[in-house]
């Protein structure tokens, strides 16, 4: 078992708390810069997936597990960042251009939904961003001179300093310097005093703003940056998709982003990137299983979704935590063992919390 | 005598028919230590909302330090300088002391977003300062051995503790506290006699607090003012006001209460 002595207090700001996870850190990443080499092209693609998502679940993340403000309309933002990107690039626009002015539009369009989010909580945000999410699903539909309508678009491939990114390994090497660089960018503001703030408003409004916390400010910012990186994502899924249609971004997509983070676990970066590894990789094993199943179970159509909400379920009931919370009890396991105790991970009641003023 | 820091004036407040402050008025001068006691429902947690801009009030001034208070929004009461406490304990509590800590010093930071992206250098030295400054508090306060546990996970007395230390990172001119005793032990509440002293004296910042414990009360505080009902029944040195008739009366009854309570035969 580690101990980590502290002695300096740059100890407490760096991101990497001790030399063991610089060391796993730097491993993944080469592990990840080696994968173009070592995967199959299938793998790879999914791979792709995987980090799209995850730009996606860290948004989401920092919206939902950091501030305490839940969107149930995340996909209109990688709607809005998709058909962005798609109309841009179609006009030559280099990458990093295109990619900055999907963002921008998707932040604002995040700045707007974030209005009744300073009226509104918990039950009704919700709604709010439902609906959010129907009205550009709607829009997208509609508004046929720009986004070819139900008929849908086809996306060019990026075109960066003249070069078209068009294999999958080329691809693969945007997703990761995009993904690793939105990861970057959260994990630098949960360490400063905008993320403070964000979980200070998470955690007790009335008190946030008693410490000098402006509320409209601080949640519209989150709802910003969330936006902004599903935005992103949106744009990135879009190219390595090459054909977008308003369905992409419905009602269904927001709920799965929702899943993502629920079950990789609210309140940790980690769990982001555990919820996109799940909803990539369960179709994978759901069509894997799927022939062992008997036929009638096997072949019936909703066996994913079926599967999807049976594990959310058991999620909400047994792990609240999340893929991240199972995670951090097998490595305390493996980290204390023989000395485990079950009841490490109990949360004590609260004590009794104040009567809400408001 | 110089203006007074805090100063209150006819200060009401109506809920549909309820009239949970009327018309209260007093001043809280730099440096002492001033406690509004009464029993409960008499409207000081009221008042203490109102000042922390919370509440607005419907009648009535307030000025902080020559400044209207009623023009500041509620976030801006920070910056102005005060800084308080809840009754029942308003912590971060899935995060750790601190960070809670940290969140106090929020007034203070001189940082951009945009720079807190990239974690620019200046970036890191602000932090740094941050928690040379918070480390300050957790010193004066014993809490060095919470620093890294989960609010969530610590027993009441603590929370308490935490709750005054996030106050005191404000650096604030008026503290506000609402009942810094209740839920502590008896030793507790004397360590909390001697962090008030001790903050009054050494950081030199002026206290308005709600308490219920006499003890406590005559202790620490210079001047004490009952309310009872939203309105204010006598304002003086402690020893005063605990043997004001009003003040008697409303805690304990008047003869006449009881003896109209008495079934008839």
């Amino acid at each position: 078992m580690r101990f980590v002595f502290k002695t300096r207090y740059d100890q407490d700001i760096a991101l990497a708390r001790h030399c063991g996870d610089r060391f796993w850190y730097s491993l993944l990443m080469l592990a990840l810069v080696a994968a173009p080499w070592l995967l199959p092209e299938y793998w790879l693609a999914q791979l792709s997936f995987v980090f799209i998502y995850a730009i996606v679940a860290v948004g989401l993340m920092l919206l939902a597990g950091f501030t305490g403000q839940f969107s149930i309309g995340h996909a209109a933002f990688m709607g809005i960042g998709a058909y962005a990107e798609a109309y841009l690039a179609a006009r030559g626009w280099p990458l990093a251009a295109s990619l900055a002015c999907a963002m921008a539009l998707a932040a604002a369009a995040g700045v707007v939904v974030g209005l009744p989010a300073l009226r509104v909580k918990g039950m009704y945000l919700a709604i709010a961003t439902l609906s959010f999410g129907f009205i550009v699903e709607e829009a997208l539909a509609r508004w046929e001179s720009v986004t070819g309508g139900n008929a849908g678009k086809s996306v060019p491939a990026p075109q960066v300093f003249g070069y078209a990114l068009d294999s999958t390994e080329s691809f693969y090497f945007l997703c990761l310097v995009c993904v690793v660089g939105s990861t970057l960018v959260v994990l630098n503001l949960l360490r400063a005093p905008t993320g403070r703030a964000f979980v200070a408003i998470r955690d007790s409004e009335v008190s946030a703003q008693s410490m000098g916390i402006q509320l409209a400010r601080y949640k519209s910012l989150s709802f910003a940056i969330s936006a902004a990186l599903a935005g992103l994502g949106g744009a990135l899924y879009g190219h390595k998709m090459q054909f977008i249609s308003p369905e992409q971004f419905s009602l269904v997509q927001s709920i799965d982003l929702v899943l993502m983070v629920v079950i990789g676990g609210l309140g940790s970066i980690h769990g982001a990137f555990f919820g996109a590894i799940f909803l990539i990789g369960m179709p994978q094993l759901i069509s894997l299983g799927k022939d062992y199943l008997p036929a009638a179970i096997g072949q019936a159509t909703g066996l994913q979704s079926v599967v999807y909400g049976a594990v959310l379920i058991a999620f909400v009931m047994l792990e609240p935590m999340g893929l991240y919370g199972r995670w951090l009890k097998v490595r305390t396991w493996l980290e204390l063992y023989p000395f485990y105790r079950r009841g490490m991970f109990k949360r004590q009641k609260s004590f009794q919390k104040s009567e809400r003023l408001k | 005598m110089s203006a007074p820091l805090l100063s209150v004036r006819d200060l009401s407040v109506r809920f549909g028919g309820v009239l949970a402050v009327n018309k209260v008025s007093f001043d809280v001068h730099a440096g002492e230590v001033f406690t509004l006691i009464g029993p409960n429902g008499a409207g000081k947690t009221t008042v203490f909302n109102l000042i922390s801009r919370i509440y607005t009030p419907t009648g009535g001034t307030l000025s902080f330090d020559g400044q209207r208070l009623d023009a500041v929004p509620p976030h801006g009461v920070a910056a102005l300088g005060i800084a308080r406490t809840f009754q029942n304990i308003e912590l971060f509590e899935h995060a750790t002391v601190l960070q809670n800590l940290l969140i106090g010093r929020h007034i203070r930071r001189s940082t951009g977003v945009w720079a807190e992206m990239l974690f620019t250098p200046a970036v890191r030295e602000a932090e740094r300062r941050t928690r040379r400054k918070v480390e300050e508090v957790i010193d004066l306060l014993e809490l060095q051995h919470y620093r890294d546990a989960l609010v969530a996970g610590l027993p009441y007395g603590v929370r308490k503790v935490v709750e005054l230390a996030r106050a005191l990172c404000t650096e604030p001119k008026l503290l506000l506290l609402d009942e810094p005793s209740s839920g502590l032990n008896v030793e507790e509440t004397g360590d909390m006699a001697f962090w008030i002293e001790d903050i009054r004296r050494d950081l030199g910042v002026t206290i308005l607090m709600v308490e219920h414990d006499m003890g406590l009360v005559s202790k620490v505080s210079d001047r004490v003012l009952a309310m009872n009902q939203g309105a204010v029944l006598a304002v003086g040195t402690p020893s005063e006001v605990q043997a004001d008739p009003g003040v008697v009366e409303a805690y304990l009854g008047t003869v006449d209460d009881v003896s109209s309570l008495r079934r008839k035969a």
